[in-house]
């Protein structure tokens, strides 16, 4: 009576019901692909179009044009694309050391608590970002800060709302982005393999050089990958911290939308938006052939 | 990177017995992994209590007078706060139900019925991950003036109306669902894989089960896990949202709590380790609940578990 899994068999007894089947699934994933059409399909494709096209409004009439996006590229946005860039890349590869050295640090240590606390605390503070982040680093080591006044970091030279005291932000939730990611990844270094190599003389040296790190180097560059990405498409701990003292991407278009500069920037700030998504998009070209190679050795 | 050596972790290994050879470097070595693990793991505590610890201080500390808790006793009579609060809580259920009923009959259709539009539904899951918040806002804004603009006098008219009501915007929830789908999807994907789909439908579909009753108590109740860990990175995305609500002129909690921060300091940094701690109370309920949805936040990696 058992049905036969519908996807190999082709038998007569079951055929009727499952013809019945067939469209049925098909129809379930139905209201999902309806739904990211409309609502993800609609706004991506407003945003193609606005960057290329220019309306009129004394005619009505809509062109095609690369004006907005040459813009984008031009100036303070184009300033604003680097720092947003340069931010990133340097948060990513800071976070990606800090966090590979903590991850290595609790897998190799052999107390379980402290491996799910840690696990469990990375899990939180990477979702900790945007405003209460923000917050709490003000009411630390912003102007009036706890910690501002106890070291009078003001004479050092500190100011939170720099390039550095943004980088110094980032890192609070990217760290812990990166334990998460590369710990299953560490802990997939069998100690076998250790022992292999040593036992055919290996240094700890060697070891790393011609093991480790090679099956290693998908996961820390995906970690990487995943930490710009997060850091490029930050905003809301940059406006609520720095507001539009450090040229950030995000904070452009924030402005542009908002009318906060001039008004019928509207296609620039669709501009930056594709400029955005084309970074990421190339982020995540990269990413995902790089998590699925690294998948292969952790089975 | 040759500092890095860790010394062999012996639960797993069955008796490893390290050759002779390897076996006086190790001896003379070991201490120092120690020294370096503790300092690296004494730095990393210091940086990320600093800011917790400093904020409370300055949350009850206020400078010539002493101890208060008041930023924390005015909280809930502060205008705005519960309103806006409640409105992050509906939203966010709102977000959890619609993602929720997208993603799951989806999931399991192309488990057992269509395997062909697995990878169609992966990609229009994992797309969002591509657009940054801010740009798809950009578009959200550029779709809700074509309302006034070209569609005023037909009845769709209404409709963006509608999704705009400030007391509850669907446009947020829509925006959100957006969002949320790759680590929904990511989520009840591991669960799917973690169980043997066809097996339990044709079991449960030969003891005559209907095809409600196969999804609803059979396999449902094996996905709690995952579940749970989808609607808690739902959740707390939808507290912690700022950019959509704020680029469209709603004012959820994010929103209020950057819109106080002018007047009440103390009580914009005292909301924002309350959000910390709830976050942190519904993290550990989960895991309670079954499987570990740290596993599942950020990471596809992590999901994937050593087996040895």
């Amino acid at each position: 009576m058992s049905a036969p899994t519908p996807t190999q068999a082709i038998g007569t007894a079951g055929g009727d019901r499952r013809r019945r089947r067939g469209p049925r699934t098909w129809l379930a994933a139905l209201p999902l692909l309806a739904f990211t059409g409309l609502c993800f399909g609609i706004p991506l494709g407003a945003i193609a179009f606005g960057a290329v096209t220019s309306t009129d409004s004394a005619t009505g009439a809509t062109r095609l044009t690369g004006e907005h996006l040459a813009r984008s590229l031009q100036g303070p946005y184009l300033g604003s694309l680097i720092g947003s860039v340069q931010l990133s890349a340097l948060t990513a590869l800071t976070g990606g050391v800090l966090g590979v050295l903590i991850a290595q640090a609790v897998v190799t240590s052999r107390s379980a608590a402290l491996r799910g606390a840690t696990l469990t605390a990375s899990g939180v503070l990477a979702n900790f970002g945007g405003v209460p982040l923000a917050f709490a680093f003000i009411a630390t080591v912003g102007i009036s800060g706890v910690v501002t006044q106890l070291a009078d970091l003001t004479g050092l030279g500190w100011n939170l709302y720099s390039f550095t005291g943004l980088t110094v932000v980032y890192l609070y939730f990217l760290t812990p982005l990166m334990v998460l990611v590369t710990a299953p990844a560490l802990d997939g270094l069998r100690p076998q393999w250790r022992e292999a190599a040593q036992n055919s003389g290996a240094s700890g040296w060697q070891f790393w050089r011609h093991v480790g790190l090679p099956v290693l180097t998908p996961s820390l560059l995906g970690g990487f990958v995943l930490l710009f990405g997060t850091a490029f498409a930050a905003h809301a701990t940059a406006a609520a911290l720095v507001g539009g003292s450090v040229p950030l991407v995000t904070l452009k278009i924030a402005d542009a939308l908002s009318g906060n500069v001039l008004t019928g920037q509207e296609n620039v700030a669709l501009a930056l938006g594709l400029d955005m998504i084309l970074i990421a998009g190339l982020v995540m070209a990269v990413y995902l052939p790089l998590q699925r190679r690294s998948a292969r050795w952790l089975r | 990177m040759a500092a890095m050596t860790p010394t062999v972790p012996e639960t797993d290994v069955p008796e490893a017995v390290p050759a002779p050879r390897a076996a006086a470097p190790r001896a003379g070595r070991r201490p120092r992994p120690r020294v370096w693990r503790g300092a690296v793991l004494a730095l990393a505590g210091a940086y990320f209590l600093l800011p917790l610890v400093a904020s409370f201080v300055f949350t009850v500390h206020v400078p010539g007078r002493g101890i208060s808790f008041e930023a924390y006793t005015e909280l809930l009579g502060a205008d705005g706060f519960t309103e806006s609060l409640l409105l992050s809580l509906g939203l966010a259920a709102a977000t959890i139900a619609l993602s929720l009923l997208l993603a799951v009959p989806a999931l399991v259709a192309v488990r057992i019925g269509s395997p062909k539009l697995r990878p169609v539904v992966e990609v229009m899951c994992m797309l969002p991950l591509v657009v940054p918040p801010i740009a798809l806002v950009t578009g959200i804004t550029t779709v809700l003036r074509w309302g006034p603009e070209h569609l005023s006098r037909t009845p769709l008219y209404q409709t963006f109306i509608a999704v705009q009501n400030e007391r509850f915007p669907l446009v947020l929830v829509l925006a959100y669902t957006v969002l949320a789908l790759p680590f929904v999807y990511r989520s009840l994907d591991a669960g799917l894989r973690a169980i043997d789909v066809p097996t339990l439908v044709e079991a449960a579909r030969s003891c005559g089960a209907s095809w409600p009753y196969v999804v609803l108590r059979v396999l449902l109740p094996n996905l709690r896990g995952s579940l749970a860990g989808a609607a808690f990175l739902t959740l707390a995305l939808v507290l912690g949202e700022f950019t959509i609500a704020s680029l469209l002129g709603f004012r959820p909690f994010a929103v209020w709590i950057v819109s106080i921060s002018g007047a009440q300091a103390r009580m914009s940094v005292a909301v924002s380790i309350l959000s910390l701690l709830i976050t942190w109370l519904l993290l550990l309920l989960l895991s309670r609940a079954g499987t570990s949805p740290s596993a599942a936040a950020s990471a596809p990696v992590t999901t994937s578990r050593k087996e040895s």
